[in-house]
């Protein structure tokens, strides 16, 4: 008797498997690269897109939300995009060759390369079952650049990634060394023009010492759909502080997985969703502190407003060798319409005895004393709640320590409230 | 000019009683000193004015040249020419100082009907009040009032009262922690300000900001009412002899 699958595949699913059957022998890699890709392929087709069932994917029923998968290749130019800010240096993950005015101690290689000579194949393999978007990115990478920041660089101008995609489907990888005593700003666009879906992985590792301020900016058209997970590792006393600012995209899954591997590494959060119309935002971060002496801060700010919903799920564990780990988390929810709902879901898995760990996750309320002061000078009530509500985004963009960025990412919050707000 | 008619609030969660028919003319260019113990609803008479909404009116009226205020909400208060000047000024993260001046500014004027003022013009007339309450500019760049010391934080107030010249000013407790020469610049601040059409309702648990700030009349609040109205002598008078005696006389 023939075993048959009680579930049909959806058609998202389909197309996905598809895709891959006619894609396969172009994609770019060696033979080893080749079965790497059908692996990740088989496992998804095997058990197919996780749904709510899946803890991981509880506020986030992939199965559901992931209608239809865009047909072709979504790579563009990427002349289209205007820099966050004055004076970056540019990198077009689509680009078949490395910039040649790149600063000194920073190397690029296309990602193509290291594909074709098998190099990737170990870290193409998924971190786990459910590792849902590892394996759609494994099967179909195609784009994305390997960055190396050497040993003692001290990165003056900011350097900015991006795949200004069109209608289609892109894959990108971006693997990135830090340097021991390497300091760099790394800004990430994650934007574009035309129904597309997206998926990246970025691997990092963070030296010795090395300091990285990395920003993250995701500002995809309504009918886009971005699948991402940032991997990191920090070693000894370095710092390293992500700030993300959600403003755009249809299905939008952050994965953050990182693991402080070296005493005195710091990392820092700042995350931002703000949500509109009908979007689905889910920041997911699973952080382990593997040492002793680790500090970690994430805060969280959500205004959801239209239909749009948000999750954010903090996992932090706590390794029993991990004596005198600091870890904060807070996760904040501004809700301006009743239609829009936010998940939080904080969770702390300590099995160290001498530690200073805490979470936090409140809807918060525009603050009735504020908003007395702002009217008892004139300023009339929508008007003034409408400065107290991105006072509550501002604020935590505002402490990034680079001006520049921050403004440009507070002039991105205006420009969200003037369509959204 | 202000006339509060038999004014009796509470406070609006629990239905507290703190104002029990106050009485209170003020006229344009008279400066009042509202003085009174601790608890004696001093505070509330000043966001009561405001029309700050965690009290109630339950009796009594505020007319404001001629009209009944009670009915506005603070915005509508404010571009009809009342200004507070806080006691605790609030710290609100994320509002930058000078946009919070451009937006409350301009929001005034759109609601009087005159043209919005344009950066540069904003910025010299800021400028200028600064620099008379001796002011670091460099304040104004950081988020309203956070970080600000409790002298800083009363300059403020002071700016925003000149740059939105309010024609009644509601000073509470504008002396409390300042030191000396801060409270001489703040009263300066205020002198200056001082004018035929403009009404001050001064606030104060001391008769120390009225040597800095000489009032026309004074009142003594106590128990939400007034029972006791003079000249700038009873400032003195209280200073002497507390206000216990007072309070006895009144009883």
């Amino acid at each position: 008797m023939t075993a048959h699958t009680l579930i049909k595949n959806t058609q998202a699913e389909s197309a996905l498997i598809e895709t891959f059957g006619a894609l396969v022998d172009t994609l770019p890699g060696a033979a080893t690269t080749t079965t790497a890709r059908k692996t990740a392929i088989g496992g998804v087709s095997m058990r197919g897109l996780p749904t709510r069932r899946v803890e991981e994917w509880h506020y986030t029923d992939l199965r559901n939300r992931l209608k239809q998968v865009p047909e072709g290749d979504a790579r563009t130019a990427g002349d289209a995009l205007t820099s966050l800010a004055d004076g970056m240096v540019r990198l077009d993950l689509f680009a078949d060759d490395a910039p040649s005015d790149l600063p000194a101690g920073v190397r690029v290689t296309p990602l193509r390369d290291l594909l074709e000579k098998g190099e990737l194949d170990r870290s193409l393999a998924p971190a786990d079952p459910e590792d849902v978007i590892g394996a759609l990115n494994a099967a179909f990478v195609s784009y994305g650049v390997a960055l190396a920041i050497d040993d003692g660089t001290h990165l003056e101008t900011p350097l900015e990634l991006s795949a200004f995609h069109g209608e289609g489907q892109a894959h990108l990888r971006v693997p990135v060394t830090v340097g021991a005593g390497a300091k760099a700003t790394i800004v990430e666009r994650q934007v574009g023009d035309g129904a597309a879906l997206i998926t990246g992985v970025t691997e990092l590792t963070v030296g010795d010492g090395a300091e990285l301020l990395w920003v993250l900016v995701q500002e995809q058209p309504a009918d886009t759909d971005q699948l991402t997970q940032m991997k990191f590792r920090l070693g000894r006393d370095s710092k390293f502080t992500l700030a993300i600012l959600n403003a755009g995209g249809r299905l939008v899954r952050h994965e953050i997985r990182g693991v402080l591997e070296g005493e005195g590494g710091d990392f820092q959060m700042r995350c931002v969703n703000l949500l509109g119309g009908e979007s689905h935002v889910d920041v997911t971060m699973v952080l382990d502190h593997v040492v002793p002496n680790t500090t970690g801060t994430e805060i969280v700010r959500n205004i959801a407003s239209g239909k749009a919903s948000g999750v954010f799920q903090g996992q932090i564990r706590v390794a029993k060798e991990a004596q005198k780990t600091d870890a904060r988390m807070a996760c904040n929810t501004l809700l301006v319409s009743d239609e829009a709902d936010f998940s939080a879901k904080p969770e702390l898995e300590i099995f160290a005895d001498d530690v200073a760990c805490g979470h936090g996750a409140t809807v918060a309320e525009i603050d009735e004393d504020h908003l007395f002061y702002l009217m008892s000078r004139g300023i009339p009530e929508n008007q003034a709640r409408a400065l107290l509500v991105k006072a509550f985004v501002d604020e935590i963009i505002e402490e990034l320590d680079h001006e520049a960025i921050s403004e440009a990412l507070v002039a991105k919050v205006d420009e969200w409230f003037a369509k959204n707000g | 000019m202000l006339e509060i008619k038999n004014l009796h609030a509470r406070i609006a969660e629990d239905g507290t009683p703190i104002l029990n028919g106050v009485d209170l003319t003020v006229k344009p260019g008279e400066v009042a000193a509202i003085m009174g113990p601790n608890g004696s609803g001093k505070s509330t008479l000043s966001y009561v004015i405001a029309g700050r909404d965690d009290y109630e009116v339950t009796d009594g009226d505020i007319l404001w040249n001629g009209e009944s205020i009670l009915e506005m909400d603070p915005a509508e208060r404010a571009a009809s020419g009342v200004f507070l000047a806080f006691q605790y000024p609030m710290e609100i993260p994320g509002v930058p100082t000078m946009e919070f001046l451009k937006t409350a500014l301009n929001a005034q004027r759109t609601s009087r009907g005159d043209e919005p003022l344009k950066i540069p013009e904003m910025l010299k007339r800021v400028k200028a009040a600064a620099a008379e309450l001796e002011m670091d500019l460099s304040m104004l760049k950081r988020p309203l009032n956070v970080g600000f010391s409790g002298g800083e934080k009363k300059r403020a107030e002071i700016l925003q009262m000149k740059l939105l010249e309010p024609k009644l000013c509601v000073l509470d407790e504008t002396d409390s922690g300042l030191d000396i020469d801060a409270l001489k610049v703040v009263a300066d601040g205020v002198n200056h300000l001082r004018s035929q059409d403009r009404a001050f309702l001064v606030i104060t648990h001391y008769q120390r900001l009225l040597n800095h700030i000489v009032p026309d009349s004074v009142h003594v609040l106590y128990k939400g009412r007034v029972i006791r109205s003079g000249g700038k002598e009873l400032a003195l008078q209280l200073e002497d002899q507390g206000y216990a005696e007072i309070i006895g006389e009144a009883a």
